[in-house]
């Protein structure tokens, strides 16, 4: 067994960290498969919002599924098997990590944010679904290959563990993952297929909470907002809603453009022309998703306290909803 | 967007020396990366975002130093974090983090208890105790 292994492992930089790894991590193993891609077939699309959940003191937005589920469901769509552990004891991963980069095992670890020493301190908050690759080990440091940075980093076998054992909402307790076993060749027409599918559904979907009905519900808000909370809070509130799609990791107009994308990719894969035209659509929706960011952005700059720029950015925000509304109905029937 | 349509704002990714990759289309429209270095409407959101933090902690501390509350209470704040995510890091329950923002309460913690919340913030006893004005 080598004392420091270090796995011949390339980077690359991608949008956002789950999709990063999992796309890296299949290349490792010679299947190259695009982060677009693995978005997509995972249905990584969502929009959310749980006004009764509070993150850093606002309600939870989310233009995403839920940490971990676009893993999965890519791994089960196109017929990978994943290993998954989660650890109580610290010395237990430790030993468990080191194991597997003996064995020259690249694996995806979730950490928590707060704790990353190489992210500048403007972005560490108790966010606990980052993702990266751990891809070797020398003196005592690890090698990290973090989806989002440009190049591969390391960390200090103290600042790992910190990360891995970061608590709070979605606490990673070591959680470590990587792909076991791989069919002969991808099925990705089948998967791809699937994954739109349910994007489409859960878009269009009559629960309140998720898709173009939650965008709704969020607008109906926004105009209560400044009344109801005061300016400071409502300013507060909207600010987190673009950051959340704007933030590190959306690849732009909250993951519109990543779907974009995948759609495009998707076409040539499906020899289906009907999804390059909905990539065109889906790619405009972005640019109006990016539109109300600048928009909502002048609010909260002035603190303008005027209800006229909460009206219409909840006009916009209603806008775009009927958009993907038409725009999902439409891709459930393309595919 | 377009690539060209990419926007390089200033940005505190600078201080990390980390550009974001961005999805554009090219002049054929095909979708591409791109690299940048930021962009503004969010840049003043996540500003927003650090004022409302540095509010809550000058707050805190103003309240410890009228003895409304405990320093567990501006540590908490300090280290961006509320009360769930306070107590899933000491281990304890909500109500009792809570509690023990309490300063008469605080003041008879026991060592050990006091202790959990120091290697949290990782400070010493006496820091915990005497918050820094």
């Amino acid at each position: 067994m080598s004392k420091e292994p270090k796995i011949n492992f390339t980077h690359n930089q991608s949008a956002h960290c789950e999709n990063g790894v999992v796309s890296n991590l299949m290349r490792h193993q010679g299947f190259e498969i695009s982060e677009p891609m693995v978005f997509g077939i995972g249905s990584g699309l969502l929009f959310s919002y749980l006004p009764f959940l509070k993150v850093n003191y606002a309600p939870v937005f989310t233009y995403r599924s839920m940490p971990g589920f676009i893993f999965n469901k890519f791994a089960k769509r196109v017929g990978v098997k994943m290993k998954k552990e989660k650890f109580k004891n610290p010395a237990a991963a430790k030993a468990r990590l080191d194991e597997n980069l003996a064995k020259n095992n690249p694996v995806g670890l979730q950490v928590g944010v707060y704790n990353l020493v190489y992210f500048p301190d403007e972005y560490r908050f108790h966010f606990n679904a980052h993702n990266m690759v751990v891809y070797g080990k020398q003196d005592d440091r690890y090698l990290i290959s973090d989806p989002v940075m440009e190049e591969v980093t390391s960390l200090s076998s103290k600042e790992l563990e910190k990360v891995r054992f970061a608590k709070g909402a979605f606490a990673p307790q070591g959680h470590m993952y990587y792909p076991t076993e791989f069919p002969k060749e991808l099925e990705l027409k089948k998967a791809i297929t699937k994954g739109i599918k349910q994007t489409s559904r859960d878009m269009t979907a009559p629960v309140p909470i998720v898709g173009v009905k939650a965008m709704r519900w969020v607008a109906k808000n926004i105009r209560k907002w400044p009344r109801k909370l005061g300016p400071k809070k409502a300013n507060h509130y909207l600010g987190q809603l673009v950051r959340m799609q704007e933030e590190i990791g959306t690849g732009g107009g909250g993951f519109r453009y990543i779907y974009a994308a995948f759609l495009q990719e998707a076409s040539e894969v499906l020899q289906n022309e009907k999804l390059l035209e909905l990539s065109k659509e889906m790619t405009s929706i972005g640019d109006a998703w990016r539109d109300f960011a600048v928009d909502a952005s002048r609010i909260y700059k002035n603190r303008n306290t005027k209800s006229g720029g909460y009206e219409d950015v909840a006009i916009q925000l209603e806008e775009i909803a009927d958009r993907e509304e038409v725009f999902f109905k439409t891709l459930k029937k393309a595919v | 967007m377009k690539k060209e349509e990419v926007p390089q704002d200033k940005s505190n990714l600078a201080s990390a020396n980390i550009r974001e990759m961005v999805y554009a289309v090219d002049k054929d429209g095909k979708y591409t990366t791109s690299l940048s270095t930021g962009w503004d409407p969010k840049t003043i959101a996540l500003d927003n975002a650090i004022k409302v933090i540095e509010e809550r902690i000058a707050i805190a501390k103003e309240k410890v130093l009228k003895g409304e509350t405990s320093p567990i209470e501006y540590y908490m704040e300090l280290h961006k974090m509320d009360i769930p995510v306070l107590a899933s890091y000491v281990g304890l329950w909500q109500w009792r983090v809570k509690r023990h923002f309490k300063p008469p309460v605080f003041k008879k913690l026991k060592e050990k208890t006091l202790q959990k919340y120091a290697d949290v913030f990782e400070i010493s006893l006496s820091e915990l105790k005497h918050i820094n004005v």
